[in-house]
């Protein structure tokens, strides 16, 4: 940042208002809005920009002034709702008439970095929660920390970004956005942090073990998006298509389904696997999660021959 | 076995259908005029590509079916693949045939295929418009080839037409050896004599605008410093770069 943010926004804008109107430049322009910008030139900027995004960095205000003690979440909220005013009143005057600017038409997002504090995944989710209650905001990104020096103490050392963790957070992000969990389904105090080893959907299928088997051919559309190994597409063709007939496991299978995880969710015409309310979720979740041996590995099963 | 001859053009697929609907036949396959017949075959019939005839089933299937399922006929007519308009045409028919509607019924195979075909097409389009690389010749021209698996540099047009709308533009489709030019006003059809122009995808350096390798060089050295070398994914990359388009990537190279 150069002096103020509003000095920073400012000639921030002007690029992006030269690139549209001295050069035509027709294609998608993603501006990120500095924090404790005016609500004058965020304006400006949504009537160039296709998506702007206000990034919150750290997600709990308490570990944000342990490192950046003159940042402030109020500072990314404020622009945060300018732009979401922007949206709605742009979206409002097109309704009257088609001719109304557009203001950042693809709405906007945020980032959070993971793992460089000490934050759960509750109160990571928690937050990303509250914000796509919002009306304009599209996307959270969770971004693993990577350590750019090695003298401040504040940070951890880490060698890896935490990937894994990463792409949890992302699998429950989708939970909230096109699965219709609510958010206190995949987090909660008694799992604070998500299982490193399951995806998220998965672990809340082995936490509720009563909820299964599901009938493939009789419920609902929200009951049928949540079995592990079926996804927003796969369950929207499985809704279709079960009015001509009833559906098998073969139908299933073509259809895009992973079987290997749904079939000890679900029930469907035949089909007779021992499922998760038969057996017990701590056998489908090793049966799930062993390693594979590699190819041609010795079966450690059978003994060697110890001829020479 | 009942075999029809067409001449493998779309038009000639939708007579096929007037035909059989005609004839009260229907064929088992479907092959090229000059395509070897196999053996034991009941009855022969050569389509003749009719103009009217194809119109009226086209017709029949927009009352039929919904805007985007013919669509999707399109696509993967376009998808080039072989056995596509066999499959096609047993769509078609079941269409026809049922008095409810199939378009839904994803437990038939046939349904279920033609939908994963219109798809990878579908897929191909966008990659065509992400993956495009356009090279500035010194006729103010920008040119760009390309090499898609099926047809699908004709679904990309309204795209580049509406986002290129102030540049004139050559996209080229070196496998079937067609292209569309863009003057700003109109997209006109092109066949080249010879591809010799653009060896291995690349423009040859005599006709290359003034400043084109250096904007070359400008947007390999952008590609290099945005790079975040912990997050180097080269699986991940390849999924979204597939290699087969590499040729063309002016980062790539």
């Amino acid at each position: 940042m150069i002096n103020t943010p509003d000095y920073t926004m400012e000639r921030m804008v002007r690029v992006i208002k030269v690139l549209r109107t001295v050069h035509r430049f027709n294609g998608y322009i993603h501006m990120k809005s500095i924090p404790g910008a005016s609500q004058q030139l965020v304006h400006e900027a949504g009537l160039y920009a296709d998506r702007l995004s206000v990034n919150i960095e750290i997600p709990t205000e308490q570990n944000l002034k342990m490192l950046a003690p003159e940042k402030d979440h109020e500072s990314v909220y404020k622009p945060m709702l300018y732009i979401q005013q922007g949206v709605l009143e742009s979206a409002e005057e097109r309704a009257k008439h088609r001719s109304a600017p557009r203001f950042a038409p693809a709405g906007q997002s945020t980032q959070m970095i993971i793992g460089a504090t000490d934050e759960t995944d509750k109160q990571i989710l928690f937050t990303s929660a509250a914000l796509y209650n919002r009306p304009s905001m599209k996307r959270v990104y969770y971004s693993g920390y990577i350590p750019v020096n090695s003298y401040d103490t504040r940070l951890p050392a880490l060698k890896q970004a935490p990937l894994v963790r990463e792409n949890r957070l992302y699998q429950a992000d989708w939970l909230l956005r096109f699965y219709e969990f609510k958010v206190d389904e995949i987090v909660d105090d008694k799992n604070p942090d998500l299982d490193l080893e399951i995806d998220p959907k998965l672990a809340w299928a082995l936490r509720h073990p009563e909820a299964f088997p599901v009938d493939i051919n009789k419920a609902d559309y929200a009951m049928i998006l949540r079995i592990p190994g079926i996804g927003v597409k796969s369950a929207k063709l499985i809704v279709m298509s079960r009015r001509y007939n009833k559906l098998k496991s073969a139908d299933l299978k073509k259809m895009g389904i992973v079987m290997k995880k749904a079939q000890y969710f679900i029930t469907c015409n035949e089909l007779a696997v021992q499922n998760v309310s038969d057996s017990s979720p701590e056998y489908v979740r090793k049966v799930l999660t062993e390693k594979k041996l590699p190819k041609n590995a010795p079966d450690p099963n059978q003994l060697a021959l110890i001829f020479e | 076995m009942t075999i029809f001859h067409y001449d493998k053009t779309f038009e000639g697929l939708l007579t096929a259908v007037f035909d059989a609907y005609n004839r009260k036949t229907f064929p088992d396959r479907l092959l090229a005029i000059d395509e070897p017949e196999p053996l034991f075959v009941d009855e022969l019939f050569t389509v003749v590509s009719d103009e009217e005839k194809s119109k009226r089933v086209w017709k029949g299937l927009t009352k039929k079916l919904q805007h985007n399922t013919c669509n999707m006929i399109t696509y993967a007519w376009l998808s080039e693949l072989p056995g596509s308009d066999e499959l096609i045409f047993r769509y078609i028919r079941k269409t026809f045939d049922n008095k409810q509607s199939i378009e839904t019924n994803f437990a038939d195979d046939d349904v279920l295929q033609l939908k994963k075909l219109a798809q990878k097409v579908n897929h191909e389009r966008h990659r065509l418009i992400e993956l495009v690389r356009f090279q500035k010749a010194s006729d103010e021209i920008f040119f760009a080839p390309v090499s898609p698996d099926h047809n699908s540099l004709p679904l990309t047009l309204d795209h580049f037409a509406d986002r290129f709308a102030d540049q004139k533009w050559v996209i080229y489709d070196t496998r079937r050896n067609y292209g569309f030019y863009y003057d700003m006003k109109t997209i006109t059809e092109m066949t080249l004599d010879s591809t010799d122009l653009f060896p291995k995808g690349k423009l040859d350096e005599k006709l290359m605008a003034e400043d084109e390798k250096l904007y070359q060089e400008l947007w390999k050295g952008y590609f290099k410093a945005m790079t975040i070398k912990e997050r180097i994914n080269l699986k991940l990359q390849r999924q979204h770069l597939p290699k087969r388009y590499w040729k063309y990537l002016t980062e790539k190279q």
